[in-house]
């Protein structure tokens, strides 16, 4: 079969191009239906890369975050019609110690090989989640940001001390949205204090006990524990106000991602003893755990369905390129495309 | 019940020196014919493709497709009539004796030498044609279409705006073409080559779905060139 493909050939261009797939090989073949833009898409796609980066890894299919729908299973493990989320992380190895997100060799859709902006998707079996047959399908579309904020939760619980009373998350942005949600599900008598600097922004987040801008927190603001959702430049600052503020032994979860490096003020990390993890991407067990916590609170989806700032419907290349330019006038939420082409 | 036919009663005559019929042709690693069934698999809407083509190429047909896909109890191989209404009435044949004719099924005729179509096409044919009779898919004209009936001077030059060139698939609600097919006279089906016009000439609205620039007709040695280079830019990711 000839499957086209919409890569990103430069900045701001998108062509089509077409690879041979036989119907017969392992894979499960889906066709996508619902996909979101993330910051990573946006910075290829506005060039807000180095010329290295966009030399080494262009042409390109963006996006991966999506669902799809099975069409054709030679092997009979799903059935057609199937809704599926589409896991972008694909080991090569496998190791005993280290999780198949961190694995060098590991490959990642939209980072190095096609993403999901083709016809059709031609995935693994064990890179398929089914989604339960209720869930909203415009924010199924994100699922893979949302399995991005377990796996964060999920190691913080196993790297953690068990002194979980006051949480800092600071970021008031989709995934510092996403990270505070959860943990108010999954540590409901906790405090969730959040860390932002558009009040706007921090408005959304109705759930939280409190929310402080980063200019105006008190001083004698204390935390056990603390996630950074920043990224950028601005994860610098945010880092050093959570080493201020958290309290020793605390555990510190990053999450924002930097194309620059970050300094900060490691004689306090050294003096508080605190720990400080990273955490990235994510595996199909986060992709199962977000699903099992959609159906178990019902809300989360609820809450989620807020994120959604728009929808494009899909049907040619030019429609792309519309997304891409709304998405970058959202200031929050999620930019959701209806794949249509 | 909705229905595919993929056209591939050709036999080759367009196609210079190659004694095969064109739709068997190999692009990439398989023929042009195999690509074009493939996209209608995955379409589940389809209860039965039925693959129409010359009668002396059955066996060929159905080991290609035995080779490149495997058994799928959907794919059907009929044989195919002279011309191309023929071949379209040959596929009406086989449903109406073997499944029955009913007042809303529809049938997505493709030319199999068009193996670049795309999903939204062929979704997009069948919404269409559930709401309407018949269905054409065509692309808007960047060429100015200049006429001319006796071939040496131009007899006139249409507004550009308003033309389009025509692709496949073409689709239509079976019962309604069967009729309006079977109320032509013998001449009139010589001259009527597309079974969009037939509609026309009965009083039927045609919809339109818009095709793609790359959904090209593989009919001409240039043709299968052109198709075998753009493949290559296929990148091992």
């Amino acid at each position: 079969m000839i499957n086209p493909i919409y890569r990103l050939v430069a900045p701001r261009r998108i062509e089509v191009s077409y690879d041979v797939r036989s119907l017969k090989d392992d894979r499960v073949i889906v066709r996508p239906t619902h996909l979101s833009i993330c910051h990573a898409d946006q910075r290829y796609f506005t060039g807000n890369r180095s010329a290295e980066a966009l030399a080494k890894k262009l042409p390109m299919a963006m996006i991966h975050e999506g669902i799809g729908k099975v069409v054709y299973d030679p092997a009979g493990r799903f059935k057609v019609g199937t809704k599926v989320a589409m896991v972008p992380n694909s080991p090569v190895d496998s190791d005993e110690i280290i999780g198949e997100n961190y694995l060098r060799t590991s490959r990642f859709r939209s980072s190095g090989y096609d993403g999901y902006m083709q016809d059709y998707a031609f995935m693994k079996a064990d890179r398929l989640v089914e989604l339960p047959g209720s869930i909203d399908e415009e924010v199924a579309a994100f699922t893979e940001l949302v399995s991005v904020a377990v796996h964060a939760i999920t190691r913080f619980d196993s790297i953690a001390h068990s002194r979980r009373e006051v949480f800092g998350i600071w970021g008031d942005g989709n995934l510092g949205f996403i990270t505070a949600l959860l943990l108010r599900k999954i540590y409901p008598k906790a405090r969730l204090i959040i860390f932002g600097k558009t009040q706007e922004k921090l408005d959304y987040f109705s759930f939280a006990s409190e929310v402080h801008h980063i200019e105006r927190i008190p001083r004698d603001m204390k935390l056990n524990h603390a996630f950074e959702c920043v990224g950028g430049i601005g994860s610098q600052y945010a880092v050093n106000q959570i080493i201020e503020h958290i309290d020793p032994e605390g555990t510190v979860a990053l999450l924002g991602v930097s194309e620059d490096h970050v300094a900060l003020n490691t004689r306090m990390i050294l003096e508080k003893g605190l720990r400080v993890y990273g955490s990235s991407r994510s595996t199909p067990a986060d992709f199962q755990k977000t699903m099992d916590l959609y159906e178990q609170y019902p809300d989360v989806p609820k809450y989620l369905a807020n994120l959604v700032s728009s929808v494009h419907d899909i049907r040619c290349i030019d429609d792309i390129y519309r997304a891409f330019e709304s998405d970058l006038t959202n200031g929050f939420g999620k930019t959701v495309l209806k794949w249509n082409m | 019940m909705i229905y595919a036919a993929i056209l591939a009663g050709g036999k080759g005559t367009r196609m210079g020196n190659v004694d095969k019929p064109k739709q068997f042709l190999m692009i990439g690693d398989r023929p042009i014919l195999v690509h074009t069934v493939e996209k209608f698999l995955l379409h589940e809407e389809f209860s039965r493709i039925i693959v129409v083509t010359p009668e002396e190429w059955t066996n060929y047909t159905l080991d290609i497709l035995e080779r490149y896909i495997g058994f799928d109890e959907r794919i059907i191989v009929t044989n195919g009539g002279s011309d191309r209404n023929e071949s379209i009435m040959a596929a009406v044949k086989w449903i109406e004796e073997n499944e029955g004719l009913g007042d809303q099924d529809i049938i997505v005729t493709h030319d199999a030498v068009r193996p670049f179509l795309t999903h939204r096409i062929i979704s997009e044919n069948i919404a269409s044609s559930l709401e309407n009779e018949a269905v054409d898919t065509v692309i808007a004209a960047i060429d100015t279409i200049v006429t001319s009936k006796d071939g040496k001077t131009v007899s006139g030059i249409p507004v550009r705006n308003e033309m389009y060139q025509g692709q496949t698939p073409q689709s239509f609600n079976i019962k309604k073409l069967k009729t309006h097919y079977e109320s032509l006279g013998p001449q009139e089906r010589s001259i009527l080559t597309d079974a969009c016009k037939i509609f026309l000439l009965k009083g039927s609205s045609v919809a339109l779905v818009e095709g793609e620039m790359f959904n090209i007709k593989v009919t001409t040695p240039y043709d299968l060139r052109v198709a075998n280079s753009i493949l290559k830019e296929h990148i091992n990711r």
